[in-house]
């Protein structure tokens, strides 16, 4: 554990303690763990809505003489069809290495001028270096490192939010009530300027709102003022994103990994299939279109022990697997692991053992996510 | 009968030579919500400062640790359906497990009440 004086606070720490916040090291931050209880602020973001604080991660600004120019560098770097991402759209994509490992997966929404990324707090700093180090004359990169990351996130969250008075920055975005899932743009709310996408990573309908530093409180009590609006740690939003089969960098994604090993090749655009040019393109598609060794499963577990990351996964006497997240589902009431698993023995249904201690438990391949996501589509109401 | 407590924030019944050992309610406010107990067998024997169970919260799984050297008798039989009790009554119902005490004199290094207050209050 790092000494708590190396721990740099988030622009909400005050706010947070007062809140009654068990705070916890987390990316070189001082971070809330919970408030109430783990359990309790699970089950109110999946009922209500829950306020986290994700200003740990890094919201950085790619610009160039164009949309298009940084749109074809990011091709570069990861593999979506950022071409033809629209403005204000935003997509889920993924930092590769030179060997198609993954660095980090981020988030990448087009505002219409330039890019905005969010990329995991705790690789931040690798990312930036990483990106730094490709970037082609014309391009700039600037980390808003004064900026907040604030995420409401449940069923309720799309009330709370158009209760806001919100002014469009542009004419040619859309109307905040129009704004759909997986779209972004920016606008003003008693003149601060606020980013915000209809995004999140608990498997809920909600928003990550950018905020600048000087700001975030004044946004944070006034999210918190409404009555379905509570504040949540990060170990309900671990717990939101295991049953939402969201998969957490550093833990189910390392370097180590491919995306098709980590089952996330949807994050590999058509185009970007056919055409390839992104780091570690041969190594992926022929995992693609041939076979990856190994791939990253939901397995639900027997009785009420929680496996754990780290635990060694059984098929008989042979390992055939670790699982690389798991613990207790608040929502399904029983424990739920992702591993990595011999692709053979990573189809649907399939029994096999996890070693806790020692003991072997009882765990089948599950359809992930664990629990349907509430994620209000283009079309659906909402 | 009187109640002692270790730096583990584990506590400690005695009564004669049979006691019964829980986690006090610091230990689980510090845990958060309990969702599993893995208990010992009775018939175990274990170890002063020896790993006895495990407490599973939602986040973490952590030991818990014989205040005392002896052999269970038995395990709660309440925490395998109702872990909960863990949070809701660390110091009474959510009791963990009654052993008999293999060295009485290990009891010597444990605290009373007033001195676990004073150490919880220092943390």
């Amino acid at each position: 554990m790092a000494d708590a004086a190396d721990l740099k606070p988030l622009p909400l720490d005050g706010l947070h303690r007062r809140l009654g916040a068990r705070m916890v090291p987390f990316a070189g931050y001082a971070m809330p763990i919970q408030y109430e209880g783990i359990i309790a602020e699970h089950n109110w973001t999946r009922e209500r809505a829950g306020l986290f604080d994700v200003s740990h991660m890094g919201q950085l600004l790619v610009a160039g003489p164009g949309p298009e120019a940084v749109a074809a560098w990011l091709e570069s770097i990861a593999p979506g069809d950022f071409k033809a991402l629209l403005p204000h759209r935003v997509r889920y994509s993924l930092l590769l290495a030179d060997d198609g490992g993954i660095l980090d997966d981020l988030m990448v929404t087009n505002t219409g001028k330039s890019f905005y990324l969010v990329v995991n707090g705790a690789t931040k700093a690798a990312d930036i270096a990483h990106m730094m180090a490709r970037l082609p004359d014309g391009l700039s990169l600037h980390h808003m490192d004064d900026h907040a990351l604030l995420a409401l996130q449940g069923p309720a969250a799309v009330t709370v939010m158009r209760r806001f008075d919100l002014t469009p920055e542009t004419t040619d975005q859309p109307a905040f009530a129009d704004l759909k899932f997986m779209a972004g743009a920016r606008w003003l709310w008693n003149g601060i300027k606020l980013g915000i996408t209809r995004s999140g990573y608990t498997g809920e309908d909600g928003y990550e709102i950018s905020v600048p530093n000087a700001h975030a409180e004044t946004l944070a009590q006034a999210l918190l003022a409404h009555a379905e609006v509570k504040p949540i740690g990060l170990g309900a939003r671990d717990s939101l994103r295991l049953e939402a089969g969201l998969p957490l960098y550093g833990h189910d994604l390392t370097p180590q990994i491919t995306p098709v090993e980590a089952d996330l090749a949807f994050a590999i655009s058509k185009r970007r299939k056919a055409d390839g040019g992104f780091p570690g393109a041969q190594r992926i598609l022929d995992q693609l279109f041939n076979g990856a060794p190994r791939r990253r499963v939901g397995l639900a577990v027997a009785g009420r022990l929680p496996a754990r990351e780290g635990a060694t996964v059984w098929h008989g006497d042979v390992q055939v697997g670790i699982v690389t997240s798991g613990g207790f589902a608040p929502s399904l009431n029983a424990p739920i692991a992702m591993a990595m698993v011999e692709t053979p023995l990573a189809g649907d249904g399939t029994a096999l053992e996890i070693d806790v201690r020692g003991r072997r438990i009882a765990a089948t391949v599950v359809p992930m996510p664990f629990r349907q996501k509430n994620y209000v589509r283009e079309g659906q109401q909402g | 009968m009187s109640r002692l407590y270790t730096q583990e924030h584990e506590w400690i019944d005695v009564a004669g030579d049979t006691a019964t050992v829980g986690i006090t309610d610091y230990a689980q406010g510090q845990l958060g919500d309990v969702v599993f107990v893995d208990l010992p067998e009775a018939g175990t024997t274990v170890a002063k400062g020896g790993e006895a169970a495990v407490v599973e919260s939602v986040k973490a799984a952590s030991d818990v640790y014989a205040p005392v050297s002896g052999t269970v008798i038995e395990a709660n039989p309440a925490l395998v359906e109702d872990p909960a009790l863990v949070n809701n009554a660390p110091e009474g119902d959510g009791w963990f497990f009654r052993l008999t005490l293999s060295d009485p004199a290990e009891l010597d290094g444990l605290m009373d009440k007033a001195a676990y207050d004073a150490f919880v209050a220092s943390l």
